[in-house]
C-alpha cells in the first residue's frame, strides 16, 4: 500500500468514526486509536497525536455549530477545566513511561465501560435539588438556562471537590489515551455534580477541546503527532462528526447507537486481549 | 463571537493541512507508509514552533500539515484567553486567576521541552 492509497483510507475510516462518534456522543477518539493501530498496525503513541489533533477538531466543530450557547456554563467550565488540564498533561507524560500494553489495558477498560453508559443514556430531566452548596456559592457554580416554555430554569452545582476530583481523572485518561473523555466529564458534571443534562453536554464540549490541546502540547514536541498521519484523520474525523451531527434526530439512528455499541465492545476486548498478550 | 473563532481556526486549519497533504502526496504518492514504530527525533524540526514555520516558509508539505495542526491547537487557548480577557474585564478576579492557571498549563504543555 503506498501513501496515496493510505490516506485515502484512513481518510474514510477516520470519516466513519466522527460520523459514529457524532451519533452517539462518544466522540471519534474511542474507535479511533483502536481502528488505528489494530487494523492499520500503527504506532499506539502515533495513534494518540492523531486522536487528539481530531478531537480539538470535533470540539470545535461541534461548538461553533451550535453557537447559542446558553447552556454551556463558562465558570463551571473553567473551574473543572483546571483538573482536566492539569490531569492530561499528567497522562501525556504516563503515557511516555508506561508500556504499550498498559495503554491497552485501559483503553480496553474504558471502551467497554464507554459503551455500557451509552446503553444506558437517561431520556427525563429529572428533578433536581435546590440547596444550594457552600463551596459551590463562592466559586459561583450556578446559573439558569432557557427552558422550553421560555421560563428560567435556575440550577446550582453539588459536590464540587468531587466533581473536581472525577475531572482529574478524565484528564488524565484523555492524556493517556488521546480521547475527549466526553463521557468521563458528563459522569462528573450530570451525576456527581447534579447539573442538568443539557448544562452537563454542553459545557464539556467546550471543556473537551481544551483538555485535549493541553495534551496535544506533550505529544507534538516528543514528535508523536506526525502531520502525515494526522492529517487524513483529522479531515476526515472533522467531516464525518459534521455530517453526523446533523442527523442526530433520525429515526434510524437508535438502531445504529445499538450497532456502535456493539463494536465499541468488540474493539475493547480486542485491545484488552492484546494488552494481556503484551501489546503485539 | 467565540463561535466565529472556532469556526475561523477550524476551516483555517483544515485549509492549511489540506494544502500541505496536497504538496507532500505530489512528492511521495507513492512511497510507501511506515508508522509501525516510532523513533524519537526522527525529525526534529517537526517538534518546535519555531522548526515547524521554518519549513512551512519553505513550504515542506509536512512542515506545512505540521503548522495547520498548530492552528488546530491554537484555536481552545485562543478561546481561553478570550474567557481570560472577559474575566478581567468583569472584574472577576477569582475565575481571572482560574483562568490564567489554564492558559498557564496549555502554554507550558506547547513549549515544555
Amino acid at each position: 500500500m503506498n501513501t496515496l492509497e493510505f490516506s485515502v483510507l484512513l481518510f474514510a475510516v477516520s470519516g466513519l468514526a466522527g460520523f459514529l462518534g457524532a451519533l452517539t456522543g462518544l466522540g471519534g477518539g474511542v474507535v479511533l486509536v483502536p481502528a488505528l493501530t489494530l487494523f492499520f498496525g500503527v504506532d499506539v503513541k502515533y495513534a494518540i497525536g492523531a486522536s487528539l489533533v481530531s478531537v480539538i477538531a470535533t470540539s470545535s466543530g461541534a461548538a461553533a455549530a451550535y453557537v447559542r450557547e446558553g447552556f454551556s456554563n463558562i465558570r463551571v467550565g473553567m473551574f473543572l477545566e483546571i483538573a482536566t488540564s492539569l490531569g492530561a498533561i499528567g497522562g501525556a507524560y504516563l503515557a511516555g513511561v508506561v508500556t504499550t500494553s498498559f495503554i491497552f489495558i485501559v483503553f480496553g477498560i474504558v471502551l467497554i465501560y464507554s459503551a455500557w453508559l451509552s446503553f444506558q443514556r437517561r431520556h427525563q430531566e429529572e428533578h433536581r435539588s435546590e440547596t444550594p452548596n457552600r463551596i459551590s456559592k463562592v466559586l459561583k457554580l450556578d446559573g439558569s438556562y432557557p427552558a422550553p416554555d421560555g421560563s428560567q430554569i435556575s440550577y446550582c452545582a453539588e459536590q464540587p471537590i468531587w466533581g473536581f476530583g472525577v475531572m482529574g481523572i478524565a484528564g488524565v485518561l484523555s492524556g493517556l489515551l488521546g480521547i475527549g473523555s466526553g463521557a468521563v466529564k458528563v459522569i462528573g458534571m450530570d451525576h456527581v455534580m447534579s447539573l442538568p443534562f443539557k448544562v452537563s453536554t454542553t459545557t464539556s464540549n467546550f471543556m473537551i477541546g481544551v483538555t485535549a490541546a493541553a495534551s496535544a502540547g506533550i505529544y507534538f514536541s516528543r514528535g508523536y503527532i506526525d502531520p502525515a498521519l494526522a492529517t487524513p484523520v483529522m479531515l476526515g474525523v472533522l467531516g464525518g462528526s459534521l455530517i453526523g451531527a446533523r442527523h442526530l434526530m433520525d429515526a434510524k439512528v437508535k438502531a445504529l447507537r445499538t450497532v456502535f455499541a456493539l463494536t465499541i465492545v468488540a474493539l475493547g476486548v480486542e485491545m484488552l486481549y492484546k494488552g494481556v498478550m503484551g501489546g503485539k | 463571537m467565540i463561535g466565529v473563532l472556532l469556526r475561523v481556526g477550524v476551516l483555517l486549519a483544515a485549509f492549511v493541512v489540506a494544502v500541505g497533504a496536497a504538496i507532500h502526496l505530489s512528492a511521495f504518492a507513492t512511497t510507501a507508509p511506515d508508522y509501525a514504530k516510532f523513533s524519537l527525533n526522527r525529525e526534529r524540526g517537526l517538534t518546535t514552533i519555531p522548526g515547524v514555520i521554518a519549513g512551512a516558509i519553505k513550504l515542506d508539505g509536512r512542515s506545512v500539515m505540521q503548522f495547520g495542526l498548530l492552528l488546530l491547537i491554537a484555536t481552545p487557548i485562543a478561546r481561553v484567553m478570550f474567557s481570560l480577557i472577559a474575566f478581567l474585564h468583569e472584574k472577576d478576579w477569582l475565575y481571572s486567576f482560574f483562568t490564567f492557571i489554564v492558559l498557564s498549563a496549555l502554554g507550558f504543555s506547547l513549549l515544555a521541552r
